[in-house]
């Protein structure tokens, strides 16, 4: 295989007495789908906001394009934050613009070019995600569904080499979540990216991924392809699947 | 002694904002919308309360001297007293608590709820600087904004005690006006404006860090705003004891 793009090496985080990750290493390499899974509040989101800098590490490297991520103060990230697309839980839409002007955001702070081929670029993104028309729309207009979508044409407007996906599909409905399973495919083959998607619904990460890490005790404790993951025979990883997918048949102790 | 610890921590952060905030308002390009807008947030929706308060607050000051000096036969020197108390504490410091409950208590809402759903996370993640764009144009339109409410207040306290003045004492309005132009210097009018600048940063730098600093969901985003209301007041209240011992040894 390729070098990885992302590398994380005994990464350390504690929110005071509260330990999430002891010493986690992963490796992600370029143009793979990466799931993490893990249950509820084991920080696997933690882990997405390290690697962008919006947290900090306690201890532990992380490196992304070569760069050693836990060294760089907020300015130096900037560079690697722009090849980074973000789609947050809850969409993170700003409350107090459009539709078209939350995806002109980035556009704007890195100075992507005119105010026609920003216009050009939110229209192309937009139609991306199936959301065509709606540039005039406030956040508060859209359903929980169409706010993850435009989260998402905002966090791929600025062309990412890496998307990250933060629960893309939590909180939504059977049919919104087939349709954003249905996006992260296709936009992984129309822009070539490398994706890393954190979630604990194992139906879109069977869907979604060529490659699966399992976060467990503060590490990641297994990683390997959908094929080995469903054939595991590895007790809390076997547990896990079972359990997401409903067809758990043995008593959890 | 945790407790001071973590005041200290906090007073420390504070600082540290306010330096990174004066750094970024002034980082290229300065960004207008956003000042304007709050400028009318922050400054000109809170001119009703503003002059609510100072018209009755005018109104009250004339009232008690008016009585107060009537045994020593003074009473006509009610306006002397009564425009000294507005223009160097009362405008100043009554704006300040008023409009320091309705602004700091919305910047602190506002950037909390911007907090608890990773607006201000996607505000870094897409390249921008959240210190520039929340902090520095609402921090920068108090500081502004403030000291134009006070003389604002000053007026209008000033009117509302004339008004009380003139009916209760009987002194024409010229006697009243002739008498605070013999009163009133230019210093004690910069004494009262200088506060209000130091409150407007009070204002609107608690607010932020307030808010900033928002954890739990909703329900810390209600907590924060009642916080930014009572740390802001009580920053208020202490620092107009030091602020007045500070101009009055520079001025007397």
């Amino acid at each position: 295989m390729a070098e990885p793009i992302i590398r994380f090496v005994g990464v350390q985080k504690a929110f005071g007495p509260k330990v999430i990750y002891e010493d986690c290493t992963l490796d992600v390499y370029p143009g793979e789908t990466l799931t993490i899974i893990g249950g509820s509040g084991t920080g696997k989101s933690v882990l997405l906001k390290m690697l962008t800098g919006l947290l900090s590490t306690d201890g532990g490297s992380i490196q992304a394009f070569g760069q050693e991520v836990t060294k760089l103060n907020e300015r130096g990230m900037g560079p690697i934050r722009r090849r980074f697309g973000f789609l947050f839980q809850s969409g993170a839409l700003f409350d107090s613009l459009t539709v078209a002007q939350n995806i002109k955001y980035p556009l704007r702070e890195h100075q992507w070019g005119t105010e026609r081929e920003m216009d050009q670029r939110v229209e192309e993104v937009l139609e991306m995600v199936g959301l065509p028309g709606t540039e005039l729309l406030k956040p508060a207009a859209l359903s929980g569904g169409m706010r993850k979508r435009v989260g998402l044409a905002r966090a791929i407007a600025m062309k990412p080499e890496v998307i990250l996906y933060d629960e893309p599909t939590t909180g939504l409905d059977p049919i919104n979540v087939r349709r954003i399973n249905g996006l992260i495919l296709s936009l992984q083959k129309r822009l070539n990216v490398t994706s890393i998607v954190v979630t604990h619904d194992m139906d879109s990460c069977f869907t979604v991924t060529d490659r699966i890490a399992m976060l467990y005790n503060r590490r990641i404790a297994f990683t390997g392809t959908a094929d080995e993951t469903e054939k595991s025979e590895i007790r809390y990883v076997r547990e896990f699947i079972a359990g997401g997918r409903g067809t758990l048949d043995e008593d959890i102790d | 002694m945790k407790g001071i610890r973590v005041f200290l921590q906090s007073l420390g952060a504070v600082a540290r904002l306010t330096v990174a905030t004066f750094f970024a308002f002034w980082r290229l390009p300065i960004e207008v919308r956003p000042l304007i807008a709050q400028f009318d947030n922050a400054g000109i929706k809170s001119w009703s309360i503003t002059v609510l308060t100072a018209a009755f607050t005018g109104m009250v000051l004339a009232l008690q001297f008016s009585t107060g000096l009537e045994p020593y036969g003074a009473s006509m020197y009610t306006g002397k007293l009564a425009a000294l108390g507005i223009v160097r504490e009362l405008g100043p410091m009554l704006t300040a608590l008023l409009v320091g409950g309705r602004v700091g208590s919305g910047f602190a809402a506002e950037l909390g709820s911007m907090v608890v759903t990773e607006q201000v996370d996607a505000i870094r993640a897409l390249g921008a600087d959240p210190i520039k764009k929340l902090v520095a144009p609402r921090v920068f339109a108090c500081v502004i904004m403030l000291p134009l409410l006070t003389m604002l207040a000053n007026v209008i306290g000033i009117g509302g005690a004339m008004l009380i003045t003139v009916r209760e004492v009987g002194v024409t309005p010229s006697f009243f006006y002739s008498q605070i132009l013999d009163t009133l210097w230019v210093s004690d009018l910069m004494h009262g404006l200088m506060k209000s600048v130091a409150f407007g940063y009070i204002i609107g730098i608690v607010g932020c860090y307030v808010g900033l600093n928002t954890t739990g969901g909703t329900e810390g985003v209600g907590h924060s705003t009642t916080q930014a209301v009572v740390v802001g007041a009580i920053g208020l209240l202490v620092s107009n004891f030091f602020l007045t011992k500070l101009f009055l040894a520079l001025y007397g």
